[in-house]
Formats: structure tokens, sequence, C-alpha cells
């Protein structure tokens, strides 16, 4: 018996417990008891008693099965390698794991136990995960059925364990943020055990690499974060330079300018631009853009590197234009038409309207947009991960080739990882820092743009 | 200059203000312009470079299914016919006609695909009783053939062909052998090394996989949390938080779920890496705050007097939500799901985080397999050296915008049909 088989199990109990409920109740309606609630509301309440406790005890079972599992294993390993690290132990118990699926190369004998415990732990654990499920959602759909009567308040259950639900699920976006705060914040927390905060944060070499033996030269990694942070303003700032300017005339022509006709096809068709995934823009950053800003670069008698940063920039500047724009047409369009017409009833034409009364008006609203863009411009990773360099340069030049946060925490966690390295860690204390300077942009432009709406509502 | 009266003033700064209005709309015109422009030179640089993945060159051959040299007869069975050497026939076959000096005959056999002789092996396998006799087939040819016959026909040197290589290519072209057909290896393959064999069959069902588990958890999710924040939700501090949190997720940049699913559901849970499952996961935290907003505006746009209708008849709370205002909302919050899903479709970088950029050669079955989503192939493949594979990038990538448009149409198609003005 597989998952998805005692899943559909599962479905069926729920099914079945539904339709049972609620022609129990229908007959003891028509034998002239008088009901509480409709009768589907008895089928629902015992569907729910039936499905939920099922669905939590596997959910649940399947969270804490792994650690049990392996600490029970652990007993069965040989005294040497249960007195040794926990490293060796981790090594031991993957290695049994391996054996028992039939993966390993090198039998080794002392494991042997280890992996026949485990093969039949497995076989008792699938046994007792299914079985328990399909008891507890028997069990429940014995109860609810003794339990059901007229009297019973069906539907205030029901809705109580609905409404419970329906908190649950409001709370899952609460838990995503805990949880990612969690996670950055403990492997960066063992990140800073290895390595120093303020080295970090200032200073100015980059050289993620940790040396395989301990008496190898340059052996310790240098994780100095400046040329990430410089690389990063660097791209971000091409990319406004391109975004804002565009983004903003763009929305003033469409708002105030543009007729009903184009508006309703140019706007649509500008904000497809939003909808390309960044892979896409990644590729033709590379297969296009670089060589070409390359070819003039050097038509112009520059050094252009072949991944410089101006190409990631541009690209990633087109990406974010619809973003600016959006955002923008939504602020401008907040502005109260009273503000337009007293200005043309003073004889101001159009651009001087926009310039000197809208702009000033929709600022703040403004101000967060492109904050918000900023923000989306720092945790874009496709674009650079393609487009932008791996080598941690520290420079202003938009020619020569930068690096930035998100790539390399990329480049740090593609492959194979082991979770005790500091190159690993690092990626999360980069992790971290990003996490935390875009929630502070996010943070900041929300609150702007609500208060501007809320000035003019 | 101090006696003119202020009409005088105004008329001549007239002539500068016209100016200065024609010039700051000529900025808007040019932004305009400039974005759609932007837009129309990406599509067509990746419909130049890409149509062409869709076509593969092949090369008519009359081929003698030898049995005595690849050692089966009429009757064989599978067992034996997959051990059969059809490499070496394919070979041979071009050995004897073309004739190569000895030195040559390597670079003979570079030009066809290894996928030829799995051509002929499948052939037999469907029709034992063809042994023995002599087959037309297209043979498979490499990519760099393919490359050559698609782009480079007519220029006299080639990169990686060399001269010898390219006469015997330009008497087949003449002799009308080599040819284009539409190549079906590319939407029925998974990964592969060569990159005429490389298909994206196994990225395809990985994405969908994915997206489905995706779906089934942040459809349900979303739209339970967007009824509780509009319906019932008390107006308080918590409630305020919860807000404020939704809204900045929507806003994290994507690669800090990827961390979130790398350090907690693999690390902590111990789920697969590089599954459609642990994928799917990643995709619905990121998801859900898109899902969330869109169907509390659905919601919000459900008069009041709809329910104070259901109110007024006698429902309960429960049952004017879910009787009476949902179904008139569900349509808005399909159309933000959609949305959504057209957002979890494209996303890359978490899932590089989490494992999905194995190189996966089989089509994975389950949500527990491993497997890559298609815009991940698609990271992978511009990482090839080979010109064939950008060609298939950009391949993968018009199938992918493919996906993205159909469900964007449908969102509108949707609201269109659907929505209810009140």
């Amino acid at each position: 018996m597989n998952y998805s088989s005692l899943l559909i199990a599962i479905v069926i109990l729920f099914g079945g417990a539904y339709l049972l409920g609620r022609n129990r109740a229908r007959a003891l309606a028509s034998a002239g008891g008088s009901l509480h609630s409709l009768p589907t509301h008895y089928g629902a309440l015992m569907a729910l008693w039936t499905g939920l406790p099922a669905v939590l005890l596997l959910l649940l079972w399947s969270i804490l099965q792994g650690p049990v599992v392996d600490a029970l294993l652990v007993k069965q390993l040989p005294a040497a390698i249960q007195q040794g690290t926990d490293i060796e132990i981790q090594l031991a118990l993957s290695k049994v794991h391996n054996l028992a699926q039939g993966a390993g190369l090198a039998a080794d004998a002392s494991l042997q136990p280890a992996v026949e415990h485990l093969l039949a732990l497995e076989q008792r654990n699938r046994v007792l995960h299914m079985g328990g499920a399909l008891v507890i959602a028997l069990l429940g759909l014995g109860l609810s059925w003794r339990r059901l009567r007229p009297s019973l308040r069906a539907r205030t259950e029901v809705e109580r364990i609905v409404s419970v639900l329906l908190f649950t699920s409001s709370g899952i976006a609460v838990l995503t943020t805990f949880g990612i705060l969690a996670s950055v914040l403990y492997e960066a927390w063992a990140f800073f055990q290895k390595v120093n905060v303020f080295e970090f944060l200032f200073g100015t070499t980059w050289s993620p690499q940790v040396a395989l033996r301990e008496d190898q030269s340059g052996s310790s990694g240098s994780f100095g974060a400046v040329p990430l942070f410089t690389g990063t303003l660097l791209i971000s700032l091409i990319a406004m330079s391109i975004a804002v300017p565009v983004g903003l005339m763009s929305a003033i022509y469409l708002s105030e300018y543009a007729t009903p006709t184009v508006r309703k096809y140019a706007k649509p068709a500008l904000e497809v631009l939003a909808g390309i995934p960044t892979v896409v823009y990644g590729f033709f950053a590379v297969l296009t853009v670089a060589p070409m800003v390359r070819d003039i670069g050097v038509s112009m008698g520059l050094d252009v590197s072949s991944e410089s940063a101006l190409a990631a920039g541009l690209v990633m500047g087109i990406m974010i234009i619809p973003f600016v724009s959006s955002l923008s047409d939504d602020v401008i369009n907040a502005v109260p038409q009273s503000l337009r017409d007293g200005s043309y009833g003073l004889g101001a034409t159009r651009s001087e309207t926009v310039r000197q009364v809208i702009i000033p008006a929709a600022l703040p609203g403004i101000v967060g947009a492109v904050m918000l863009a900023v923000s989306r411009a720092i945790g874009e990773t496709m674009i650079v991960a393609m487009a932008a360099g791996l080598a941690a340069n520290l420079t202003a030049n938009p020619l020569d080739s930068v690096t930035t946060v998100t790539v390399q925490i990329v480049t740090l966690l593609v492959g194979d990882q082991e979770f005790d390295s500091p190159k690993t860690l690092a990626a999360f204390a980069l992790g971290l820092v990003l996490f935390l300077v875009t929630l502070t942009l996010n943070f900041i432009a929300l609150k702007v743009v609500q208060k501007y709406r809320e000035q003019y509502d | 200059m101090t006696n003119l009266t202020t009409r005088e003033k105004v008329e001549r700064s007239m002539k500068r203000r016209r100016a200065s209005e024609s010039r700051f709309r000529a900025y808007g015109v040019a932004s305009v312009v400039f974005g759609l422009l932007c837009l129309v030179i990406l599509f067509t640089d990746i419909l130049r470079n890409g149509v062409s993945a869709f076509e593969q060159t092949v090369m008519d051959v009359s081929i003698e299914l030898d049995g005595d040299y690849l050692g089966i007869d009429s009757q064989a069975d599978d067992s034996a016919i997959k051990l059969a050497n059809f490499d070496g026939l394919v070979k041979r076959h071009f050995d004897r006609e073309v004739q190569p000096e000895r030195r040559d005959r390597r670079q003979l056999f570079s030009l066809i695909s290894a996928g030829a002789s799995w051509q002929l092996q499948k052939m037999v396998l469907e029709d034992p009783s063809l042994v023995g006799q002599t087959v037309n087939v297209a043979l498979l040819m490499d990519d760099d053939v393919d490359q050559w016959f698609k782009h480079y026909r007519g220029h006299s040197a080639h990169p990686v062909l060399n001269e010898t290589q390219l006469g015997w290519l330009n008497q087949w072209a003449d002799e009308g052998r080599l040819h284009t057909n539409f190549n079906t290896l590319f939407f029925t393959n998974g990964d592969s090394s060569e990159p005429e064999l490389a298909g994206i069959r196994g990225a395809i069902t990985g994405t969908f996989l994915t997206l489905m588990v995706t779906f089934l958890l942040s459809f349900p999710i979303g739209i339970a949390a967007a009824i509780y924040l509009e319906e019932f939700a008390p107006r308080n501090k918590i409630t305020e938080f919860v807000e404020i949190n939704i809204n900045n997720l929507a806003a994290v940049p994507s690669i800090t779920f990827g961390l979130l699913g790398l350090a907690i559901f693999i690390n902590l849970f111990g789920v697969a890496r590089s599954t459609p499952l642990v994928g799917g996961l990643v995709l619905t935290l990121m998801t859900l705050p898109t899902i969330i907003i869109s169907s509390r505006a659905a919601i919000k746009a459900v008069p009041p007097s709809i329910r104070e209708a259901a109110y007024g008849l006698g429902a309960s709370k429960m049952q004017v939500v879910f009787h009476h205002v949902l179904p008139l909302a569900l349509p808005g919050m399909l159309t933000g799901t959609i949305i959504g899903m057209a957002q979890a479709l494209g996303e890359t970088a978490p899932l590089l985080m989490i494992g999905m950029i194995a190189f996966v050669v089989d089509v994975p079955g389950f949500i527990t397999d491993p497997s890559t989503v298609l815009p991940v192939q698609i990271y992978l493949w511009s990482n090839g050296s080979e010109a064939a594979f950008t060609e298939r990038t950009s391949g993968a990538i018009i199938v992918l915008l493919c996906f993205l448009i159909t469900m964007n149409a449908a969102a509108v198609w949707l609201r269109r049909k659907l929505e209810r003005r009140w």
C-alpha cells in the first residue's frame, strides 16, 4: 500500500462520512425528530471528524519520522562510531540509508546490523503510519456516528472548525515570514561564529574558497562582502536610471496625454514586459545585449568586459519599466481631477500642470513606487546570474564585470553542500542582508504609498 | 523690458512654453515607444533564434538491416534486439557508401547522431520482420551538421566541420538527401548531453507536477486566508500584522523563498531534494500572497447588499460567505490564481537552491521523482557550449512563452466572461 492509495482511501472515507451523516440526519428527521441543523451540516461534521485528524496525523508523522528513525538507528551503529563526532555519525547514517536502498557500493560489514534494523524500521514505520491514519479516520467516523442525534448543534460545530481552518490558512503567511527569518538567522548565526560580522560587512575581499587541507595556502577564504554590495548597487543603479525615467514618462503620457484607445492597448502591452520570466531576460542579456554593448564599446575604443555590469543593468532596467510605470500610473490617477482643473484654469499648459502640480502631489506615491522597484532590482537573480560575472571586483566602472549578492547566493548553494562549511553558510548570511534590506524598503514604501492614498481618498 | 504689459509678456513666453510642451510630450511618446520596442526586439530575437529548434536535419538512407551482422533474425525477441549492434551497422553502411580514407573514418562517423542507431533499433523492435530487408529511413544527423545545414550552408568554411566533412555534406545536400523534418524528439525526449537528442518532455512533465502541487496547496489556502481576512477577521493589531506580512511577502525577492525551502523543507523536515514536491511547496509560499491579495479584491467587489439579503433570510455568517459571497467572487479568485500560477511557471531562482537544477534524463512520473522544470532547463541549456544548445534554449523559451500567453489569455478571458459589474 502506498501513499496515493492511502490518500484515495481517506478521500473515500471523507465522502462516505458526509453521505452517511447526511442520510442519517434525514432519517432522524423523517422519523419525527426536529433537527437542530440542516442534514448537510451533520454530514459535514462527520466528514470533518473523519478526515481532519487522519490528515493531521499523516502530516505530523511525515515531518517527525526522519529524526525519530535516525535517533533509533544511532543505537544500532558500532560502538566506535557512536563515540565519534556528530559528523562521523551523520556520515555513517547516510551510508546506512544508501545501503538500505541498495545503492551503497562498498558493503561495510560493521554497518550491516544497522542496515537490517533500518529496513525493519521502515517496514514497521510504513505499517504504523498508514495503519494509524486509517484507524484514526475510522475512529473519528465511529465517534461522530455515535454523537449524531437531532439535538447535536452540528452547524455551530462545523462553523467553529471551519473558522479555525480559515484562521490557520491566513496564519501561513506569517509563518512564512518567520520561516524565512528563522532559517536565514539560524544559518547566518552559525556563519558569524566562524567569520567576524565586521569582517563580513566591511571587508573588501571576497573569495569564498575554503581549502580542502588545513595547510593549504590561503586556506581560510575571505568573506568581505563589500564588493558584492557595491556590485549590487551598481547594477541596480544602472537599472533604475533606465526604468525610472522611462517608466515615469510612460505613466505620465498614458494617463495624461494618450487617447483612451492608445491607453487601452499600450498599457497592457507594456505590462507584458513584467510577465516575461526573468530567465528569458537573462538569456536575452547574454545572447544579444552583452555582445552588442561590447561591440559598441570596442568600436569606441573602450575596454569592455564580456560580462559587463552595463548589459545586466540595461536588461534589468527594461524588466522593471512596467513595474515603475504601472505603480506610478496608479498614483497619478489618484491625484484628484480638481487639482488639474485648477491648474488649467490658471492658464498652465499640460506639461506645466504635470511638472508643477501633479508630480509634486503624487511625489510620495512615486517615491514609494521607485523604492519597490529598487527592492525588486536588488533581489533580482536570474538576469545577473546569467549576464553578470562571478568576479568580485570593487569598482564603479559599469563596463567592468561585477558580481551581486544574489549571484553569490546561487553560486554558493548550487551543487553539493555541507552545512558546516563557511562557504555554504555565507550564502545564508548574504540572504539575511538581502532579506532585511528588501524588507525595510518594502515596508517603508508600502507605508508611504498607503499614507498617500489615504490623503486623497 | 519693464514697460511690457502682462499680455505681451505672456505672448512672448508662449513660444517657449509651447516648445517645452511639445518636448515633454515627445519624451512621453519616446518612453512608451522605447518600452514597446524592447518588447518587440525581445520577442523577435527569441523567435529568430528559436524557430529553427523545431526542425531537425535528417538524411535519407537506404540501409540493409543485415541479420547476419546484427546476429538476430526476424523472430528475435526484444532482449536480443536490444543487444544487437545497430551502431556498428550504421557505421558499416556509411563506410561502404562513402569509402573514406582510413584517417577520415572518425570524421565521417561524427556526422551521424548517436540517435541514429536507436532509430533503427526502435524500428526493428516495432517490427522484427524488417530484419534482412533494406529500409528507407531518415537518419538523425549530428548537431554540428544540423547547424551547418540550417544556418551555414553555402559558406565555404565552418568553425567545427573540416573540408572533407563539408565535401560529403555538400554532396548529400546537393543530392537532396539532407533535409529537415519537424523535430518531434524535442517534445518526446528528456534532457541529453547531445543537443540533437535533448528534449523538453522531462522539463514539461516536471513543470506540470510542480505546478499541480502548487495549485493544490495554494488555491485552497489562499482562498481560505482571503475569506478569513475579508469576512471574519476582527480589525485589530493581529489582523493588521498579518496584512502587512502578506503585502511584504509579495515583494520579497524570490530567492529568499529558496533559502527557506533549503533550510526548512530539505534540512529540517527531510523532504527529498530536486523533487516537484519540494519545488511545489516553495512555489506555494511564493504565490500565496498574490492569490490572497487578488482574492481579497474579488471578495471586496461583492456588494454588501448580497450579504444583507442573505442575512435577512436567516442565513448564518458561514452560509452567507460560502453560499453567496464565494460563488460570486470565484471568477476573480480564479483569475488571480491563474496569474499566480503563471508567475510560478516562470520562476527559476528559488528552484536552483533546492536542487531542481540536476541533470535529469528520465521523465519524472510522480511528485517524489527527481526532476527539473522548464525555466531551469532553459537556464541549464543556456550554459551549454554548443551552438545547437543556444537554438534549443530559444526553442524552449518559445514553448514557455506559449504556456504563459495561454495562461494569461485564459485569465483575461475569464475576467471578461465571468466578471459582473454591480
